[in-house]
């Protein structure tokens, strides 16, 4: 993995014609803490994406936990992203199963259900505060409920890095607060941490908590490249 | 398209959280388990069909090819000395196993579908038959047939060639035709497997998503889907197969009378030809949704 966990090197990212990222470098270092922010429709979630294989890049390079993108293949990706849990704002579960197995599923689809005991993924539930909805259907949680139980699926295979894409857009500001707690308990587990927010409120409140850094994306370009809190 | 020995055992012995992924599809699954169980039914009786059709062309051929008939044509006077005299000459004629005239109650059964059973032979011109039973190398048809003009000029031989190719023909195209019926009827069944398996792969796109995002391989989504239309092609067809086989129990038993159409079914170790056609549909579901699941999977990308 070297010393960096993602790096981005001069990276653009067309779609339709259209540019939607123009030279882009970001280098995250392991165990850091990241807010990428910017306008809406600036291309936070485009980038996000790049960082996690799921979309190729048009021109630059991207490498993700040490791996070009371009040299894996399908197969290759789906075994890095066991490695890079990630959050989305509007996060999808599989309806038909339990919370506590939706939250399970990356130790599923990798057969290592059995690896993990009830204790381990009791113990994740306990710490999102969702075990008394371990046996309830998705449809049945709050926003705030079910952006805990994304970022529990997310870390349940002990990532290296997180990247959580809007994690509090739908969820009130006592529960964003939560939700921001447990990124941070996550960055001093040693994990690294990517945040894409427009929210500013929560980049004030992790100022006190935690050293990140925030990466600002406008106009396609990077404007604010991990600069301190 | 790779099968290795893992991707056999994990289909057989199946894995139940991996199964639990795809979402229960009540509707598809019936449509394909009753498909399944419709083309299995119509398979069985099919596959009877072919081979009743290959007893039939087995026994014309090789009974048929032995045997030839003389027809001794000649006045009530002189009918039996002719018939004496033809039986002499086949006596020395090379590749002849034995001959004999038929006795008049073989004659008279012969007619009797045409004339009764209470016909009398001796107010009818009713040719005396001889049963010619060739030794396995044959006789020269050609050779006895001037021997007999010359010395027996009331006799005539029938090597039963003319009419023997025909039903021989028409017996093997009717196998044919049984043969073809079950291989549409398996591409019926993995074009049937094949829809379905897309159907539900496009109503599960979120579900393929949702996957692919924590970190499971495409071929862990499509084993998940491919076991699943396996098994269903498999039970739908197991149960077509015992209907299909009690239908033909039921069917009227082969007697010399009827003929052919009461010789459709199964003999001795014939009934366990069926049991492939579930083996079989489940087969060619699993490399239908194979390919199915690879091509949607492709495009959900």
């Amino acid at each position: 993995m070297g010393t960096r966990v993602i790096e981005l090197e001069n990276v653009a990212y067309s779609y339709g014609g259209g540019e939607l990222l123009s030279d882009i470098s970001i280098k995250l270092a392991p165990g850091s803490f990241y807010f990428l922010t910017g306008p809406s429709g600036a291309g936070k979630t485009t980038l996000l994406k790049l960082c996690y294989g799921a979309l190729l890049p048009t021109a630059g390079q991207v490498r993700i936990l040490g791996n070009d993108v371009r040299n894996l293949d399908r197969d290759d990706v789906a075994m890095m992203r066991r490695k890079v849990g990630v959050v989305h704002q509007d996060v999808k579960f599989l309806d038909h199963l339990p919370v506590a197995d939706n939250i399970a599923l990356p130790l599923t689809v990798s057969g290592r259900q059995n690896e993990a005991g009830g204790a381990d993924l009791g113990e994740l539930m306990a710490w999102v505060g969702l075990t008394h909805r371990s046996a309830g259907l998705p449809p049945e949680l709050s926003g705030g409920e079910r952006q805990r139980a994304a970022l529990a699926r997310a870390v349940i295979m002990s990532p290296d890095v997180v990247l959580a894409d809007e994690p509090t857009g739908n969820v009130d500001w006592e529960m964003s607060q939560r939700l921001l707690r447990l990124l941070i308990e996550l960055n001093k587990m040693g994990k690294t941490v990517l945040i894409a927010t427009h929210d500013l409120s929560l980049i004030r409140a992790a100022k006190s908590e935690v050293q990140a850094r925030v990466l600002r994306i406008s106009n396609r370009r990077l404007q604010l490249a991990g600069a301190d809190l | 398209m790779k099968f290795d020995v893992d991707a056999i055992r994990s289909l057989i012995v199946g894995d139940k959280q991996a199964d639990r992924v795809v979402p229960p599809s009540g509707f598809t699954a019936q449509l394909t388990l009753f498909a399944a169980g419709a083309m299995a039914f119509l398979a069985v009786f099919a596959l009877a069909l072919s081979l009743a059709s290959g007893r039939l062309a087995a026994r014309w051929g090789d009974e048929l090819a032995r045997t030839s008939t003389i027809r001794i044509v000649a006045p009530t006077g002189e009918r039996a000395a002719q018939t004496d005299a033809a039986l002499r000459l086949l006596e020395t004629t090379a590749g002849v196993e034995s001959a004999r005239a038929l006795t008049d109650a073989e004659q008279q059964a012969l007619l009797s579908p045409w004339f009764g059973s209470e016909i009398d032979l001796g107010s009818l011109p009713v040719p005396r038959l001889i049963e010619v039973v060739e030794e396995p190398a044959g006789f020269d048809a050609e050779g006895l047939r001037l021997r007999l003009a010359a010395e027996v000029p009331g006799a005539f031989l029938d090597d039963h060639t003319r009419w023997r190719a025909p039903l021989v023909q028409a017996a093997n195209r009717l196998r044919l035709l049984g043969w073809i019926a079950i291989f549409l009827i398996a591409s019926a069944v993995g074009a049937m497997v094949t829809l379905a398996a897309n159907a539900a792969l496009a109503a599960n796109a979120q579900v393929v998503a949702v996957l692919r995002l924590v970190g499971a391989t495409d071929r862990y989504i499509a084993e998940a889907f491919i076991r699943r239309f396996t098994i269903r092609a498999f039970i739908g067809a197991a149960i077509g197969m015992v209907l299909g086989m009690l239908a033909v129990l039921l069917l009227p038993s082969a007697s010399d009378d009827a003929g052919f159409l009461t010789g459709l079914g199964f003999q001795g170790a014939g009934w366990l030809a069926p049991l492939l056609i579930p083996i079989m549909a489940g087969a060619v579901a699993l490399i239908a949704t194979r390919v199915a699941s690879r091509k949607a999977l492709e495009a959900l990308r």
